[in-house]
């Protein structure tokens, strides 16, 4: 059996690790409050742009457009959002995990890493990491957004990708986040939609191709930007119920210690008594 | 009724808000082809935004706001414009709009070769369209 003083060692340090993990949960609730409350402001603007990205593709039938056709490369460009702070549980390890197992071939993946963890993580895998925009999680704003987007459709223009993909954790919920991999273009269009409304001739100005040429980029930046504030209300939530388990955990630990440094504390006394009364009946 | 049957729904939405919702019985806002009007039934359209003025025509009265870049989706029943940034007027800080007019105007008379010409000429028009937006 360990001795009392290592048990209350234990203990103590136990105690002071709780501590910190509980601090850590209160700060990331409150973060995660504000975090949430962007993320639902930023929805109606990503939605109507879906929708009215979706119905202008569905309207305009058979457009010409590089942003619509697969370019030659076979190169992927992936979008990786995570944290720069670790702590949050699987946060981390699930979105870098829906890389390695998308089944693409690690040469032939780009990757764009906003969130050091994500970075550093398929850096050691061997993946190539075009650019890095670590900071821009902090505090995202919509022209950090623009500016990553720009950056990848460059590439993307320049034909040296095909395909550009976003990984990032979909907030569903406080307690629900999910790790999603999305397919941002060449556009694929989900669903078939209502078809009475695909009837109506869309009208383009200043014409067709300049129009998509300009609203693509700001559906992608918004993409790129809902994905963000996403991912920074997941990235709370995920650290909130990573704390919350570990503080939990440390009571149970303590209140196991406890219990033994009560018994190791009873056993010695036990042994003293007795030595003292063995003592005393020798001599007598 | 009449007067309803001109009526149609209106949303500004920018990324951080639903700037602006409503019922309008016309709306008018800058292009980059030129300014448009739109009233009821017009036909469906998608159009880039470039700064300027938006002014809403409601039953009682007038809206007026800046709004910078995006894109405007016209259709016979409706008006979505999907703004990136979008004030009303008492949200504009006239002062720092000043100051951005003349740095962008000193970049542009500079003509440097480091200085994004086409970046500095989008600040000085998001720069006066907040200074008239707010003088209107």
């Amino acid at each position: 059996m360990a001795s009392m003083r290592d048990i209350k060692r234990r203990r103590s340090s136990i105690q002071s690790t709780q501590q910190i993990t509980k601090a850590m949960k209160l700060v990331s609730t409150v973060k995660l409050q504000k975090a949430k409350n962007r993320a639902e402001e930023t929805n109606p603007y990503f939605n109507a742009m879906y929708k009215t990205v979706s119905s202008m593709l569905k309207r305009s039938g058979t457009i010409a457009h590089p942003f619509l056709k697969p370019t030659g490369s076979d190169k992927k460009a992936v979008v990786v959002i995570t944290s720069n702070r670790g702590l949050a549980g699987g946060y981390n390890s699930n979105v870098v995990k829906l890389v390695t197992e998308s089944g693409f071939k690690k040469e032939d993946v780009v990757i764009y890493a906003i969130g050091s963890k994500g970075r550093e993580a398929l850096e050691r895998r061997g993946y190539q990491v075009a650019s890095d925009d670590s900071d821009v999680i902090e505090a995202p704003v919509y022209e950090d957004a623009a500016e990553v987007c720009g950056k990848v459709l460059t590439a993307y223009k320049n034909e040296e990708i095909g395909e550009i993909y976003l990984a990032y954790t979909h907030f569903k919920n406080t307690v629900s986040h999910e790790p999603t991999l999305m397919k941002l273009l060449p556009v694929e269009l989900s669903g078939g939609g209502d078809e009475a409304d695909s009837n109506i001739l869309m009208n383009y100005e200043p014409n067709d191709e300049e129009a998509l040429d300009m609203i693509i980029p700001k559906y992608i930046t918004s993409l790129f930007y809902g994905a963000l504030v996403e991912a920074v209300a997941s990235e709370n939530g995920a650290r909130m119920q990573a704390m919350d388990s570990a503080t939990s955990n440390a009571e149970e630990m303590i209140s196991d210690l406890s219990l033994k440094y009560n018994r190791a504390r009873q056993g010695s006394i036990t042994q003293e008594l007795t030595e003292i009364i063995a003592g005393a009946s020798a001599i007598s | 009724m009449a007067e309803n049957e001109k009526m149609f729904p209106v949303k500004i939405i920018t990324p951080d808000r639903v700037f602006y919702t409503g019922e309008a019985e016309m709306i008018e806002f800058n292009s980059t082809s030129g300014q448009l009007g739109v009233y009821k039934n017009h036909i469906p359209l998608t159009t880039v935004l470039a700064p300027g003025a938006v002014i809403v025509h409601e039953a009682g009265g007038e809206k007026i706001a800046a709004v910078h870049a995006g894109f405007a989706e016209v259709l016979p029943d409706a008006v979505t414009l999907l703004a990136e940034i979008a004030e009303w007027p008492d949200e504009i800080d006239v002062s720092r709009a000043e100051a951005a007019k003349k740095r962008a105007e000193d970049r542009l008379q500079a003509k440097a070769a480091d200085v994004d010409l086409a970046r500095a000429e989008f600040a000085l028009r998001k720069a006066l369209t907040r200074i008239d937006v707010k003088a209107m």
